[in-house]
């Protein structure tokens, strides 16, 4: 059972691996930043593992360094979609401009 | 519990992916980017929703407490101002790799003797990762916020030391592997890696940042992708993935537009430029313009470049700058701009502060487009930026940076040089640009020189 969830597992991580490389490649370097702060949003999933373990309330510790794991995540989550949206907000064709 | 809910929360977490995969491929275009970002939020609230289902929950009082006081840290952090991005991004590498290493940790305690060797390896690897990145990116985000001291550190034997000090912790990662009963270890795994950390990114100098926030960046993925591992969750395995591929895409692309190969950059060795010979710089002779200068050449012109640098990031220069581009594109004068890709303190630091100046998208060319285009360039202006222009990486075989692809300016009918003095750069190498005949230098501050340029343009009627 262990041995068929670390396969999976595996599988999994070497496919988003890919499916990463294939579609970040395509990120025009005009976006660079938004992208590095958009990846950092989405790695604040981290966040269900914290909510899990502080919520089990299995021991003090668990609990304790749970919380403060659902602080950095949910600040890194709340702060990474802001501020990549305002600077995509700011990304304007001259087509699209007025003069 | 509800029946079936186990399979909610999965389902949840499979839409999350693929939103979290679709967020990354609108974001390559501008057109299609901001649906990129909605889609980050729509999988991000439904994994979270979807979590807060989960059976095993019995007090939900820490969790509303955390989530809430982190969207209370976290809007604040979103609306830093433009320039301050590239400490941000560091910061928030140092929070996201905080939760992996707290969650890894607490796995570690609860999990204590009894952690299977697999589990132990993958978990390992998450805190080591998770813990330099921590105190690496809290250094980054110092440096880069000039709390810190910005010029870098270094010392004989740095490398061995770092390198030493790695491999005991990968040491007691392995004994822990085997003998997991041996809990006392754990703390000086952890411990090591955070001062790793820390003596990673003493020797790192402000040029070398690009490179440094996005390797952090990798390590934070793939230390949240270890995590996914060990919580046997494929949601963050997916995103961590993610996450790590973008990070290591962009060193790649960051070592390569800095000609150093990428294993230099893996091991630390960056931030170690040569100390070249740069005292014995004769005065040689430039050619020095005034903003009235300046401003008749410009106008005369049918083809301008400019070349933005952390210079220009500095001086705050980028309001002005836009106020240039708008009299001289209203005079008829095709305006430019050629970024290199590691212009400034980041990856895509210069478009962003560009754009925030309401310069439009299409006008931004990176360095491949950029260099066809300077032999039919009238004026290449450069602002703020040194190395990345600097001819000797591609004629003078000894200079330290020989072989970075560079932005062609001196193939411009005339350059224009923005610099406060003669000063080398932040590396110590003299920039023969600077003395060729068609080099124009025009010595001030970067903000105050550009709005003279434009006082005269738009002014005096009788320069142009």
């Amino acid at each position: 059972m262990v041995k068929a969830d670390l396969i999976n597992s595996l599988y999994v991580f070497i496919l988003a691996a890919f499916i990463g490389f294939e579609v970040i490649r395509r990120v025009s370097p005009l976006l660079h930043t938004p992208l590095m702060s958009l990846t950092n949003a989405l790695d604040a999933i981290a966040v269900v593992g914290a909510i899990i373990l502080a919520g089990e309330h299995k021991s003090t510790l668990a609990t304790v360094l749970g919380t403060v794991a659902i602080v950095a995540a949910t600040s890194n989550a709340v702060g990474g979609f802001i501020i990549t949206d305002r600077m995509l907000k700011m990304f304007k064709s001259s087509r699209t401009q007025k003069p | 519990m509800i029946p079936g809910s186990e399979y909610v929360i999965e389902i949840t977490y499979i839409v999350a992916a693929v939103l979290f995969i679709l967020a990354l491929k609108w974001l390559s275009s501008p057109v299609t980017a901001r649906r990129g970002v909605w889609a980050g939020e729509a999988g991000m609230v439904l994994a979270v929703a979807g979590t807060l289902l989960y059976h095993g929950i019995v007090d939900y009082k820490w969790l509303a407490i955390g989530l809430v006081l982190g969207a209370i840290i976290g809007v604040p952090l979103g609306n830093v101002g433009m320039t301050a991005v590239p400490q941000r991004t560091a910061l928030s590498h140092a929070f996201g790799a905080l939760c992996v290493t707290l969650v890894g940790t607490a796995e570690f305690y609860l999990r204590a003797p009894n952690v299977p060797p697999f589990v132990m390896s993958v978990l390992s690897l998450e805190v080591i990762l998770g813990g330099l990145t921590v105190t690496g990116s809290l250094m980054a985000a110092g440096k880069l916020q000039e709390i810190l001291p910005q010029r870098p550190i270094t010392y004989k034997g740095q490398n061995f030391v770092n390198l030493t000090m790695l491999a005991i912790a990968v040491a007691i990662a392995v004994r822990l592997v085997l003998h997991p009963e041996e809990m006392v270890l754990y703390p000086f795994m952890v411990g090591i890696a955070l001062v790793f950390g820390v003596m990673m990114i003493v020797p790192i100098g402000g040029a070398d940042m690009p490179t440094v926030i996005s390797l952090l960046n990798s390590y934070a993925g793939l230390s949240a992708a270890a995590m996914g591992f060990v919580l046997n969750s494929k949601l963050l395995i997916v995103a961590g993935s993610l996450d790590g591929a973008s990070g290591f895409i962009l060193s790649v692309n960051m070592s390569k537009a800095m000609n150093r190969s990428f294993s230099n950059v893996l091991f630390g060795a960056f931030g170690q430029v040569q100390t070249s010979a740069a005292a014995a710089v004769e005065a040689r002779p430039v050619h020095s313009a005034t903003p009235e200068e300046a401003a008749a050449i410009l106008s005369a012109a049918n083809k301008v470049v400019i070349v933005p640098g952390y210079g220009m990031a500095v001086a705050q220069a980028q309001h002005k700058v836009r106020e240039l581009y708008d009299v001289l594109t209203k005079k008829g004068v095709d305006v430019k701009f050629g970024i290199h890709p590691v212009a400034g303190r980041m990856p895509g630091h210069m478009n962003v502060l560009l754009a925030e100046a309401d310069i439009p998208y299409d006008k931004l060319m990176d360095m491949d487009e950029a260099n066809p285009d300077f032999p039919q360039t009238d004026v290449a202006l450069v602002i703020g930026a040194n190395d990345v222009t600097n001819p000797a990486a591609r004629t003078d075989v000894g200079s330290p940076i020989y072989g970075m692809p560079i932005l062609d300016v001196d193939k411009a009918r005339t350059v224009m040089v923005i610099k406060r003095s003669m000063s080398p750069g932040f590396a110590g190498i003299d920039n023969p640009l600077y003395y060729l005949d068609n080099t124009l230098m025009l010595f001030g501050d970067a903000k105050a020189f550009v709005g003279s340029i434009v006082r005269e343009l738009t002014g005096g009627g009788g320069h142009g």
